[in-house]
C-alpha cells in the first residue's frame, strides 16, 4: 500500500516501498498560474531534504520545487517539460516531476497528512 | 498613505479578480480564465483592461501653451491636429526617462497619459516648468478603460456608435448615456484598440456592457504578456531615468524638426541622436524553452558581460520563451548570438527584431 504526505512547500509524495513519486499539489498550481516552464533534476543525481530540485516558472514568476526527502533520482517526467500546461491539468497524478530511491523512510514522518496539508493550505492562503 | 480603489473594483471582485497592489492602487492581476485565455481572448477577439490608475493630465489656457510645452517635451506639437495624439518622454536634464506618455491635442489644450507610478511627480515637475498661467488638472473624477482587440471596434461601436471611424492615435469626444466620453484610438497590446475616459459613475456600467456584448475582463498579468509580445515598453523595468529614448530604440518617436531645438534633455538626446549610443534596448529570443526574467545578465561569447535583461516572460501567443533588455551597442545586431545567465547556467540566446507579435494596428478598414 502505498502512502502519501504533503510538505509546506506544497509538493505530495507518493512511497511505494522504497520508491518515492513526488510533485507539486493543487494548491500550488492554483497560486502560481499557468506554468509554461518546468526544470528537472538530473537522473542519476542525488538530493537532499528540502533542497531544490527543479523550477517551475509561470507567466509571472519562477518558483522553485523542493525535495520533501532525500535519495538518488530514478525518473523524471519528460511530459511535463515538454507541455508544461499539463501540471496544471493534473497535478496530483500524471503530471508528477520525480522519482527518487528514497534513503531514509523516517523522512517521511514530519511531512503532513492529507487533511493536515489542506488545513495548512488554507490557512496560509488566507 | 491606504490603497486606492478604482471605480471598477466591486466588478473586479464580482469577475473573479486576484487582486494585488500596484503604484498604490489595488488592481487585478488576472481573473478566473488566468492569464494566457486572457492573453488569447485579447489577441482572438477582445480585451477590457480597468487602467483608471494611469494619470489624465489636463493641461489649458494661454497663447503659447504650445510653446512651451515644447520646451519640455520632444515631440512636434505644433504640428498636432486637434485630436491627434502622439507618444512622448518627459526627460531630465540628463537625457533620461521620467516617464513615457501619450499627449493628445484638445479643442482647448492638451490631455497626457501619464503612468501610474509616476503620475504624482510627472505633474509636479510639468506644474514646475511652466507659467502659472496655465491650467493643470491631474483629473481624478475619471476612469480610463482600455478595449483592445481585432473585436473591440466592432464591441464599441454597439456600445458608442461611430467609433469606429477613429483612426489611430487619433481621439474625439463622443455621449454615453447623456455624458461626455473621450475617446482615443491606442493601446497597448500590439492590437487595434481604444482608450476610454469616463466618469467614474458611469464606468461599470460601461464595462458591463462591453461585457453583455462579447468582450471580457483582462487583469495587468496578460496586459504584460501582450506589450512584451508587442515590444512595448514599461516604465520602470524597460525605461528608466538613466536611459535616454534613442538608448531605448525608441528614436522614431523623436521628430527630426526637434532635434535642433531645446527641451529638456535636448543636449544629451542631441549627443545620443548624432553620436550614437553605447547600449541599445534590443529584442532577445532565447534558444530553448528557459525564461530569461529581468535583471538577467547577459553575457558574449568570451564570457564577458554585455547587458542586462529589463523584460522577460514566456509569449502566449508566439509559445516560446521572449525578452528585451540592453546590450552594447557592438551586440545590438539581429542574430547576434548571446548567452542569458539563468540559475547559474548560460543559456543561448539570439538578438532579435522587435515586435515578437506582428502588430494589428489599422490605419482605416480593418481587415479581421
Amino acid at each position: 500500500m502505498s502512502e502519501v504526505k504533503y510538505s509546506k512547500e506544497h509538493e505530495w509524495i507518493k512511497l511505494d516501498g522504497e520508491e518515492a513519486t513526488i510533485g507539486i499539489t493543487k494548491h500550488a498550481t492554483e497560486m502560481l498560474g499557468d506554468i509554461v516552464f518546468a526544470e528537472l533534476p538530473e537522473k542519476g543525481s542525488n538530493v537532499d531534504k528540502d533542497g531544490t530540485a527543479g523550477v517551475v516558472e509561470s507567466t509571472k514568476a519562477a518558483s522553485d520545487v523542493y525535495t520533501p526527502v532525500s535519495g538518488e533520482v530514478i525518473d523524471t517526467n519528460q511530459m511535463i517539460v515538454d507541455d508544461p500546461s499539463k501540471i496544471n491539468e493534473d497535478p496530483e497524478e500524471s503530471a508528477w516531476f520525480f522519482k527518487l530511491k528514497i534513503k531514509d523512510k523516517s523522512e517521511m514522518d514530519s511531512l503532513m497528512s492529507k487533511e493536515e496539508y489542506e488545513k495548512f493550505a488554507k490557512e496560509t492562503s488566507a | 498613505m491606504s490603497i486606492k480603489k478604482t471605480s471598477l473594483n466591486n466588478l473586479h471582485i464580482k469577475y473573479g479578480a486576484k487582486l494585488v497592489e500596484f503604484a498604490g492602487y489595488q488592481m487585478p492581476i488576472q481573473y478566473k480564465d488566468g492569464i494566457i485565455q486572457e492573453h488569447k481572448y485579447t489577441r482572438s477577439h477582445s480585451g477590457i483592461f480597468d487602467v483608471s490608475h494611469m494619470g489624465q493630465l489636463f493641461i489649458s489656457g494661454g497663447d503659447d501653451l504650445t510653446n512651451d510645452l515644447e520646451k519640455i517635451f520632444p515631440a512636434d506639437l505644433k504640428k498636432l491636429k486637434t485630436n491627434q495624439s502622439k507618444y512622448s518622454f518627459l526627460m531630465n536634464n540628463k537625457g533620461g526617462i521620467q516617464d513615457d506618455l501619450i499627449i493628445t491635442k484638445t479643442s482647448d489644450g492638451f490631455l497626457i497619459i501619464l503612468n501610474a507610478a509616476c503620475k504624482y511627480n510627472d505633474y509636479e515637475v510639468i506644474k514646475s516648468k511652466l507659467d502659472n498661467q496655465y491650467k493643470l488638472n491631474l483629473d481624478e473624477s475619471l476612469s480610463l478603460i482600455a478595449l483592445q482587440g481585432p473585436k473591440a471596434k466592432n464591441v464599441l461601436n454597439k456600445v458608442i456608435p461611430g467609433c469606429d471611424s477613429l483612426k489611430f492615435m487619433n481621439g474625439n469626444n463622443y455621449v454615453y448615456k447623456n455624458q461626455k466620453v473621450y475617446i482615443t484610438r491606442s493601446g497597448y497590446t500590439g492590437e487595434d484598440g481604444f482608450e476610454i475616459s469616463i466618469k467614474h459613475s458611469d464606468a461599470e456600467t460601461f464595462v458591463e456592457s462591453l461585457i453583455e456584448n462579447g468582450s471580457k475582463l483582462i487583469g495587468l498579468g496578460a496586459r504584460d504578456t501582450l506589450r512584451m509580445e508587442a515590444g512595448l515598453c514599461l516604465y520602470g523595468n524597460d525605461l528608466d531615468n538613466d536611459t535616454s529614448p534613442i538608448e531605448a530604440n525608441l528614436k522614431w518617436a523623436i521628430p527630426k524638426s526637434r532635434i535642433e531645438t531645446e527641451f529638456v534633455g535636448s543636449e544629451v538626446l542631441k549627443n545620443h541622436f548624432q553620436s550614437g549610443v553605447k547600449k541599445l534596448r534590443v529584442g532577445i529570443k532565447p534558444d530553448s524553452k528557459v525564461i530569461a526574467r529581468g535583471n538577467t545578465k547577459i553575457y558574449n561569447d568570451k564570457n564577458q558581460e554585455i547587458g542586462k535583461v529589463t523584460s522577460g516572460t514566456f509569449g502566449p501567443s508566439v509559445e516560446h520563451p521572449i525578452a528585451m533588455g540592453y546590450v552594447d551597442n557592438s551586440y545590438s545586431t539581429v542574430n547576434t548570438k548571446i548567452f542569458l545567465e539563468v540559475r547559474g547556467k548560460k543559456i543561448p540566446a539570439n538578438i532579435c527584431n522587435l515586435p515578437f507579435y506582428k502588430k494589428n494596428y489599422v490605419k482605416g478598414e480593418i481587415n479581421v
